[in-house]
């Protein structure tokens, strides 16, 4: 197992390194110098060349990365060129909206994929099937940008019941923390569950054909035990296979669903900076979501050697 | 002396697809306390569907009809929590395939104390310790680092012991071994027809031996029930049906399998001509007459009933001669 974890380990720095040199090279090879963005209408060949040595422009490729690389490293990913606030304070405030809602997203969705998804396998051919299918067929055919909006239109301007936009952040008061978040996350969650309930019922339909299910059901074992251990433990690595990649997905931004409920997180800080070619923000945004998605990745890959013990001797051999 | 297990004229029918599928016609048969049972015939014939429907195994598409009784109780009807408490304590299984019927993800220790537990009620470290002794029991080497294994860690032979360990944990009065050597290599199978002998001898198990292997039947057997089409058509002690097999497919089968010595000279083994026919219902005749060589008019217009006494039969023209098989 240790074994297994150091080479997961290492095998994730070489991708966060590989993702690095893409990001890099990446923005570099986007159209347009970024020295001509910013000088603007004057662009008299002096302020051109104290900008590019403002931002390193004028050093090599190699220099640039390494720089670039040096102070990425200890947290500096510089300042935004539109308003001169650094980057690594406007990812701060941003990503912790992001990563609260994604995860409170991810819940939601796995409590109640998981959950129709068990009950879709064990009544199959019965009403309560049919009913969990319909749900996860409107789950996923009806946008969810609709549905922001509907909840917004009736649950919020209507009855009351959520602000309809803002973000309060967790540490100054817990309770409108989720009180403006739970709407989004049900939102997204619901969404998200449609497809978690499909690869449950699949995967949970496979483990209960199995022989180790005749087994345990000779053995005298309670349902109960049969269903939500047995069959439902083989079918895990299935369902965090597809909520990591949504948990992914979420974090580098769930941007229709922050821009309807206004939540300053990852996603609107994307399109802004994209929309404003404010290029140290693209960089270290993508940045971060490729760090996301290698740590996610990991911790999923962790997580199958918990399910599954043929992994954890498949990764040490 | 009164039989464990007692199944009388227990039918078994499949609703499919293409309409109603007779598995299991009326097929009767006892094990007495510390007998082997061996119920032998082809694939299809209806002896696995009989095993599994003794503990209400089978699929919600079976219909099961008939009285199976487990020490004066009856289970064909019994409401599911009656036969939850039966599994596994009263009536344990024994499968063909040891590779697939452990969970992958639990080790074999967990699968075993998990019996104990649902049954037994042991705490976990009286489980635990018991789990070891019964690894013993089946044969495993070093149990006590053994329990802490999972199955993938295993060769098919000691899964196959774990298995068995598992199915002996509550002392069953009855356990059914379907197809236990089926699946393992010849000298493996040696090793777990001595388990299974050794349970007999020592824990007195009445044992349900499904299998198509007559070696198999000859090595562990005290009786034998021939299956044919979902019917019981012979049925003897066991030296008495290898020497004076009375049915003509019980003669076709035993014709049909290898033995050191025997067959020498032809080269070849004997072969029953045809297949065992799929049946949407049970005819009144004799289901073998078509492939049978000793066919009568009768054969096809009536149901040959079993005979009474050690030795029965259900043939209208039984061989009584001595045939060298």
């Amino acid at each position: 197992m240790r074994r297994y974890l150091l080479n997961r380990l290492w095998q994730s720095a070489v991708t966060l390194v590989l993702a690095t040199i893409v990001v890099f090279a990446g923005v570099r090879a986007l159209p347009g110098d970024p020295a001509l963005a910013l000088a603007g209408e004057d662009r008299d060949p002096e302020s051109l060349r104290a900008i590019r040595e403002q931002y390193g422009l004028d050093q090599s490729w190699l220099v640039q990365f390494w720089q670039f690389v040096s102070h990425a490293a200890r947290g500096d990913l510089g300042q935004s060129i539109r308003t001169g606030t650094p980057v690594r304070s406007m990812i701060m405030s941003a990503l912790p909206v992001t990563i609260e809602l994604s995860v409170l997203a991810i819940l939601i969705a796995s409590v109640i994929g998981v959950g129709a998804g068990v009950i879709a396998a064990v009544r199959r051919g019965r009403p309560a099937e049919w009913a969990a299918n319909a749900l996860a067929l409107l789950g996923l055919s009806v946008p969810h940008f609709w549905l922001g909006l509907m909840a917004i239109l009736y649950l919020s301007v209507a009855l009351g019941l959520f602000p309809a936009s803002g973000f309060v952040p967790f540490f100054s008061n817990p309770v409108a923390n989720l009180h403006h978040l739970i709407l989004p996350a049900l939102i997204l969650g619901t969404g998200l569950s449609a497809v978690i309930m499909r690869q449950t019922r699949s995967s949970m339909l496979d483990a209960l054909s199995a022989d180790y299910i005749r087994t345990a059901e000779a053995k005298g074992l309670p349902p109960k035990a049969v269903v939500g251990k047995h069959a439902l433990r083989n079918s895990l690595i299935v369902v965090v296979t597809i909520v990591g990649l949504q948990l992914g997905a979420l974090i580098s931004g769930a941007v229709v669903t922050e821009r309807i409920f206004a939540l300053p997180g990852f996603g609107k800080l994307t399109v802004d900076a994209v929309f404003q070619r404010d290029y140290p923000v693209i960089q270290a945004v993508v940045l971060v979501t490729a760090t996301a998605y290698i740590v996610i990745n990991l911790l999923v890959d962790l997580l199958y050697s918990v399910i599954d013990p043929r992994i954890r001797v498949r990764g040490e051999a | 002396m009164k039989p464990v297990l007692a199944v009388k004229d227990l039918s078994v029918t499949f609703r499919t697809e293409d309409g109603p599928l007779s598995a299991v016609d009326r097929v009767s048969f006892e094990v007495g306390d510390g007998e082997v049972l061996a119920v032998v015939g082809e694939s299809g014939c209806g002896k696995s569907v009989t095993a599994m429907s003794i503990a209400g195994l089978l699929p919600r598409t079976a219909t099961v009809n008939g009285s199976v009784e487990l020490d004066g109780t009856e289970l064909i009807g019994a409401d599911k929590r009656t036969l939850r408490s039966i599994r596994g304590r009263e009536v344990a299984y024994i499968f063909q395939e040891p590779m697939t019927s452990l969970n992958p993800v639990f080790t074999v220790g967990h699968q075993i104390i998990e019996v104990l537990r649902t049954h037994i009620g042991l705490n976990r470290q009286a489980a635990h310790a018991r789990a070891i002794e019964l690894l013993k029991l089946v044969g495993i080497p070093s149990a006590e680092r053994r329990v802490g294994d999972y199955p993938h860690q295993l060769s098919g032979g000691m899964r196959q012991r774990v298995m068995i360990a598992m199915a002996v944990a509550c002392d069953p009065k009855v356990l059914i071994a379907d197809e236990p050597t089926t699946a393992l290599d010849v000298t493996i199978q040696a090793g777990i027809l001595d388990v299974l002998r050794g349970l007999r001898e020592r824990l007195g198990t009445s044992i349900v031996l499904i299998t198509h292997d007559l070696g198999v039947v000859a090595d562990l057997a005290d009786r034998v029930a021939v299956m044919y089409a979902g019917r019981v058509v012979e049925t003897a002690e066991v030296h008495d049906l290898f020497a004076h097999p009375e049915h003509p497919y019980t003669v076709g089968l035993l014709g049909a399998s290898p033995a050191a010595g025997r067959h020498a000279e032809s080269q070849r083994l004997n072969e029953i001509p045809g297949l065992v026919p799929v049946l949407t219902e049970q005819p009144d005749a004799c289901t073998f007459a078509d492939r049978c060589s000793r066919a009568v008019d009768t054969c096809t217009s009536s149901q040959p009933q079993l005979t009474d006494g050690p030795h029965r039969v259900a043939c209208w023209n039984p061989v009584r001669e001595r045939v060298e098989v």
